[in-house]
């Protein structure tokens, strides 16, 4: 067994699927905003939701380009760098990862077609369906990869035969409450991240003072959905520490940075984890039972701490500490930001609110930054079990994998990626900022449902002057 | 349930030589050209169904993890480089394809991409096949050839015959979608390489004869399988004959025929084995419950609308492409 080799293809594992969550993210909540926009320009004939349509309907098509390209690299990667995990684990995750894939692909086949040609061929009604099933599709492909990566995390529905895991119960791996508390929190996520771009691409033609019609529509939805969601999100971000209080002991106590078995426990709001100590420097605690309540609801309850596990089956201390906190940071700064945004929409102050206008267009990264952070508090939080409790990420790697070539893969996966992420980026960028064409929207020369990108090929007009932009 | 997966795996595999196989082809061919009206006609005659045809390659990776996950993890973790190199060659033309038009002073940048990442992806394709038909080193069922146990002789000539037999495709291809100059210039193309794919053909057996390899014993067991062999070199005379006649369609169809039957040879040669003479089928296949599941939810509904789904796109997409129709209409 080769340390180094395991520990970069961890590092190109993270990285690959880092980069690849982006997309999706993005363009999930995407899809349901296009509904939404659909769905009211069919109720009240405003011509401006047409419009606003278009031009998301073009980025959402880059996006969920891109996030198709990254995203088959993941389909491969089990094998190359976890022959054995892909092996073990093989007859669960596979039909799995079956079900994403043949059932994204059939959505993408058809009622992305509608979305691209059907607009004067179908009837508006249908039209609408074809959006919202598009949405449905990106939802049903987040359901089955949060199944699958809910069972690594506790794994169910299975026995152990000749080193296999063989399932017996596909309905237990499926229907439990861990499914079905991430499976909320990843889907409310994509909602705040679509949300919030909205919102700052709005706050940014208001800054520029051009497209003022839709730039005040994307600000209020935006912000107005986020304000509705992000208390919610709150909550199902609360239900999946429940599970990872139940079953995963280790995990939480990194989080919480939790020393010592405690009852009622206390609750670090924040400190330095120093773990060859095993204390906390610098920390600023609530005393019990606050850590009690927020972990288990309970003012009596005993909380695990890491001093009663196993040093060897501790994960990493320090980073799902500090990702989780940064995760719960930028959650707050988007409820405050959402709340007091749709406030002063609500009082029409708040196109004049220039200060609170830039703060909303710097605001689009924190979706993206807790979506990622809160990724890692949940993977680097499972180590070191690659599935929790049974099989160790440092036995599930490809025995025979060298440092060489895993340093290999993993610089060229840096390159290429990184030249790919800029153009792309840069893409969406000008998309953006052209902003939406006040034009008939005319179906781009060979665009076809499996090229998504390919709605976007028409060429890009110049900037509007500010003359004659805004009303 | 073991044979229906069976059969699936083999039509994906096959549908993503034959469907991928064009575009790389014209991606190659693409290295070749010069000037912007060529190049342009060349992408268009691709553009609507490059991203549909690498679907295949998915549906392929996920079959093989579900249904024979011994197969799947060894196979990727024993060609763990090369494997890797054609996914982000697959990834840079496929990238390509769509940020070409987005800039004129950065577009031989992706120009390079589109030829280049066709070229990695179809030369490590064809060294895959060539290094399983050799046969892999394994020790104890485990892959013990370290990080270039398939670079041999044998293998970089596969590597080399699938370019051509690839490109021979995609010349068949621009024939039959393409007026004017490219399809004119394919039409010169067929026949140099249809004698290069000849040429390598009679190199492999050659080879293969040479060095005993065991594949061959299958042979002499199984005399039916020459029935396959048959018929690729009863398309090869037609394809003769259609290229004497300058038809633009009957080459097409002929090169198809002949990547269908050399897909038979190998698959009945390798049966009952999934990896030559080290995992059959049987020992590769998921348990019951895992075959059934994906039965149910993916197999037997699924399955057949997105081969429905295949013809119908190719459909809509039939005869010629205007020659004034580049693939960003500017």
């Amino acid at each position: 067994m080769d340390m180094t080799a395991l520990l970069l293809s961890r590092i190109q594992f993270a990285f690959t699927i880092t980069f690849h969550i982006i997309f999706p993210s993005f363009s999930i909540g995407l899809a349901a905003w296009l509904t939404v926009l659909e769905a009211l320009s069919l109720a009240t004939g405003r011509p401006v939701y047409r419009v606003i349509f278009e031009f998301w309907l073009k980025i959402f098509g880059v996006a969920f380009g891109l996030g198709v390209v990254s995203g088959i690299v993941m389909a491969f990667q089990f094998g190359t760098n976890w022959s054995v995990h892909a092996k073990m684990a093989g007859p669960i995750q596979g039909p799995l990862l079956m079900f994403e894939t043949f059932w994204a692909f059939m959505l993408e086949a058809s009622f992305f077609g509608v979305l691209i040609f059907g607009r004067s061929r179908v009837p508006p009604w249908f039209y609408l369906f074809s959006t919202a099933m598009v949405a449905l599709g990106t939802s049903i492909s987040a359901f089955w990869i949060m199944v699958n990566n809910s069972w690594m995390q506790v794994p169910s529905g299975y026995v152990l035969e000749n080193g296999l895991f063989v399932p017996n119960d596909w309905t237990k791996i499926i229907f439990n409450s861990v499914v079905w508390s991430r499976f909320p929190h990843m889907l409310l996520a994509a909602y705040l991240t679509g949300a919030f771009c909205v919102a700052a691409t709005g706050a940014w033609y208001m800054l520029r003072k051009v497209y003022h019609a839709e730039a005040r529509i994307m600000l209020r939805m935006g912000l107005g959905l986020a304000a509705v969601l992000m208390p919610v999100q709150l909550l199902f971000g609360h239900l999946t520490g429940e599970y990872v209080n139940t079953y995963q002991p280790s995990k939480m106590a990194a989080i919480e940075g939790r020393w010592n078995d405690e009852k009622p426990g206390s609750e670090v709001l924040f400190a330095w984890p120093d773990v060859e100590h095993r204390r906390n420097l610098f920390a600023i605690t609530l005393p019990p039972p606050f850590g009690s309540l927020i972990d288990s609801d309970s003012f009596t309850a005993a909380e695990t701490g890491l001093n009663s596990i196993p040093p060897e089956n501790w994960p990493p201390v320090v980073i799902p500490f500090f990702t989780f906190r940064i995760m719960v940071g930028c959650g707050l700064a988007m409820l405050g930001l959402a709340w007091f945004g749709t406030y002063l929409s609500y009082r029409h102050r708040l196109a004049y609110n220039r200060p609170m206008l830039w703060l909303t267009f710097f605001s689009f990264p924190l979706p993206f930054i807790a979506i990622i952070t809160g990724w890692f508090t949940a993977e680097v939080g499972r180590q070191p079990w690659v599935v929790f409790g049974v099989l160790r990420t440092a036995d599930a790697m490809t025995p025979f994998l060298t440092t060489r070539e895993a340093t290999i893969s993993l610089v060229m996966f840096c390159a290429i990626y990184a030249f790919i992420f800029l153009f792309g980026t840069f893409y969406i960028y000008r998309l953006i900022r052209t902003g939406p064409a006040r034009k008939p929207f005319e179906i781009p020369h060979l665009a076809v449902p499996n090229r998504p990108m390919s709605l976007a090929d028409e060429e890009l007009v110049p900037e509007p002057s500010h003359a004659d932009a805004g009303e | 349930m073991v044979m229906f997966w069976v059969s699936l795996l083999a039509i994906s595999i096959l549908l993503y030589v034959l469907l991928d196989g064009v575009d790389l082809g014209v991606g190659l061919l693409f290295g070749l050209a010069s000037g912007e009206a060529r190049r342009g006609a060349m992408q268009s005659a691709v553009a609507p169904i490059w991203d549909g045809n690498e679907t295949w390659l998915v549906v392929t990776a996920v079959i093989l993890w579900g249904a024979f996950p011994l197969v799947y993890a060894n196979l990727l973790s024993a060609f763990y480089l090369p494997l890797i190199v054609m996914l982000l060659g697959l990834i840079l033309r496929g990238v390509a394809f769509e940020f070409r038009h987005k800039t004129q002073r950065l577009r031989w940048i992706w120009d390079l991409s589109f030829a280049g990442g066709s070229l990695i992806a179809t030369f490590i394709q064809g060294m895959t096949v060539g290094a399983l038909v050799e046969g892999l080193p394994f020790t104890n069922g485990e892959y013990s050839g370290g990080a270039v146990g398939w670079l041999t002789p044998f293998a970089v000539l596969c590597g080399i015959g699938l370019c051509l037999g690839y490109a021979l495709l995609g010349a068949c291809w621009l024939a039959k979608k393409c007026d004017g100059e490219v399809r004119d210039v394919a039409h010169r193309q067929i026949p140099v390489l249809a004698v290069g794919v000849l040429v390598f053909l009679v190199l492999v057996f050659a080879y293969a004869l040479a060095e005993h390899l065991p594949i061959l014993h299958r042979w002499i067991d199984r005399p039916y399988l020459f029935v396959f062999p048959a018929i690729g070199a009863a398309a090869a005379s037609v394809l003769a004959l259609s290229i004497l006649r300058h038809n633009d369609h009957w080459p097409f169809y002929m090169v198809a025929l002949i990547f269908v039957s050399a897909f038979g040879t190998l698959a009945l040669s390798f049966w009952p084995y999934m990896i030559p003479f080290v995992i059959t089928i049987d020992e590769a296949a998921s348990p019951q419950s895992s075959l059934a599941f994906m039965f149910w939810g993916c197999g037997v509904v699924v399955f057949p609308l997105m081969l429905l789904y295949t013809v119908i796109s190719y459909t809509v997409f039939r005869g010629k492409v205007g020659a004034a129709s580049g693939y960003g209409h500017h």
